[in-house]
């Protein structure tokens, strides 16, 4: 039996999103820039795709250019707004302490080359609240990013608020939704976002495509220069093939949203009830304001990267936040934000279901965590020093 | 999978010797939970041989690895050849470790010194100190890096 758990990292390709993709490899390979019409049918596709995904946002289609994915979404939304406030002199950017590298590492960037920086707390719960953020605010704040849900704990943030916030204070907000679409409702008119990044891959549509929304009149800098493609905004042959099945699948996941979240919500809640039984454990992140396929767990007194691989050959595909996983020496960022200690945040792990997931997964999955969570412990000299009261239980 | 050595894969998953001697005559605690790398190494000493070796390891899956293999590597050696174990052989004997592991096998290594120190301590045994590690807090969480061999 295989379980796949990992839905936060990547999904399955949908049919739908395959069906999608065949024509443009197989009879319509033209060139979306060619004046002939063969060519012209693959800028048809291109249209149809920009007008479909742009629905889904209730955005105008003018206001959608498609990229690589969320990274260089998010690169390209951070850069923009922050060369728009260099030219004023507002170099300023406010965001929160847990967001995917793709905006820190942008910042960090920036942060060299003259930028202030401020990263709210995002307390226990994994939530910044909209009085930070507008507390926060400054003469001279350019950008306001926050994302939309957290990629590690699931933790949906305010969006609606905060960008009304920004819109009254005339700062220009991003959100890095590359988790929240397809899974959660966006309206990119009701909720005040100026800039949003999505990644196809993260709801059944291929890796190496995604979109930026750009509402009219935000600022929108050009990250790679070539040809006049996307309004000279991203050089660069579209891939027609992976637009139009990241177009589909975004459709598909928006059209079924309300059906996929009850039956995937439940199936998370199976499994953090489950997982709640274990002693000395504990969910990371707000239980209700969680993503619908979200569990991100705390064990105490064992390392996440043994868990993994045990939880592997057991077939169940998860992730975790320990150290030992990315190669580097600091457990997760995100879990370290919401205040768990360093021994404590080596020990987390993170499953993310979605909609190909069954109820005989959630079975296996609450055969084999607490069995491999026990067994790992057995052999812990940091849980029996707990056990024993050489040292205190943290959760 | 390529990640670990079928070896690693061995011992990790059906690791040999874990546990505990009650009766231990030398306990050696290395590492630190902070960096998510502890291993206890509990040994039965008997005329200079190690009898007895068991290891508990709060770690990755290299973590576990490298303690199940150090000890099998000194059950039934003498001191002076647990001692000379280095983490080199501990690596070599797992068919290798990633660059960024190669820190548990030096932890293994420490381990034994450890364990056999306390043993020399308790029996008011003579030996060189210069020839043990100084176990202090761990290089990595404060200097952000990890001691290489």
């Amino acid at each position: 039996m295989f379980v796949y758990a990992d839905n936060a990292a990547t999904t399955k390709m949908s049919p739908t999103a395959i069906k999608a993709m065949l024509p443009y490899l197989e009879e319509n390979y033209g060139n979306a820039s060619s004046l002939y019409a063969f060519g012209q049918k693959s800028a048809e596709a291109l249209a149809a795709a920009r007008s479909t995904v742009a629905g889904c946002l209730n955005a105008e289609p003018r206001e959608i250019i498609f990229t690589s994915g969320g990274s260089e979404s998010d690169n390209q939304a951070i850069r923009s707004a922050a060369s728009w406030g260099a030219r004023f002199g507002k170099k300023h950017i406010i965001s929160t302490a847990f967001e995917h590298h793709a905006v820190l590492h942008t910042l960090r960037r920036l942060k060299k080359e003259g930028f202030d920086i401020t990263l709210l707390n995002v307390h226990e719960n994994g939530i910044v609240t909209p009085q930070q953020v507008s507390d926060a605010i400054r003469e001279d704040t350019c950008l306001v990013t926050i994302m939309y849900a957290n990629n590690e704990i699931g933790t949906i943030q305010p969006i609606a608020e905060i960008g009304r916030i920004c819109r009254e204070r005339g700062v220009w907000f991003h959100t890095d939704a590359v988790q929240a679409a397809g899974h959660l409702p966006i309206d990119v008119k009701a909720q005040n976002i100026d800039m949003l990044s999505l990644s196809a891959h993260k709801f059944h549509g291929p890796k190496g495509v995604g979109a930026l929304y750009v509402r009219r009149g935000a600022p929108l800098e050009t990250l790679i220069e070539g040809g006049a493609q996307e309004r000279s905004k991203r050089a660069g042959t579209e891939n027609i093939a992976w637009i139009a099945a990241a177009a589909a699948a975004l459709r598909e996941a928006c059209e079924h949203m309300e059906e996929n979240s009850a039956r995937v919500t439940a199936l998370r809640d199976r499994v953090i009830d489950g997982l709640s039984a274990i002693p000395h454990s504990a969910l990371n992140g707000d239980r209700e304001h969680r993503l619908p396929g979200n569990i991100n767990f705390c064990f105490e007194g064992i390392e996440g990267e043994s868990l993994l691989l045990l939880l592997d050959d057991a077939g169940i595909c998860a992730s975790s936040g320990s150290a030992c996983t990315s190669g580097s020496l600091d457990p997760s960022h995100v879990l370290l934000a919401i205040g768990r200690p360093h021994e404590v945040a080596h020990g987390s792990l993170r499953l993310t279901l979605g909609e190909y997931n069954t109820e005989e997964d959630v079975d296996r999955i609450l055969a084999e965590v607490p069995r491999v969570v026990e067994y790992l412990r057995g052999m812990s000299p940091v849980w029996k020093d707990l056990e024993s009261g050489k040292t205190r239980h943290q959760l | 999978m390529a990640l670990y050595s079928e070896k690693v894969f061995d011992h990790f998953k059906n690791p040999r010797n874990v546990g505990e001697i009650p009766d231990a005559d030398g306990i050696g605690e290395v590492g630190n939970a902070k960096c998510g790398d502890i291993m206890k190494m509990y040994l039965k000493i008997d005329n200079n041989i190690i009898t007895d070796v068991k290891f508990e390891t709060f770690g990755c899956g290299s973590a576990i690895a490298s303690s199940s293999m150090a000890t099998t590597m000194i059950k039934g050696k003498t001191i002076e050849e647990a001692l000379a174990v280095t983490n080199k052989d501990v690596v070599e004997a797992l068919d290798g470790l990633p660059a960024h592991k190669l820190h548990c096998s030096v932890l293994a290594e420490e381990s034994i010194k450890s364990a056999v120190q306390d043993y020399y301590e308790k029996n008011n045994i003579p030996y060189d100190k210069s020839k043990f590690p100084v176990l202090e807090d761990c290089e990595a969480c404060d200097a952000g890096q990890v001691r290489m061999v």
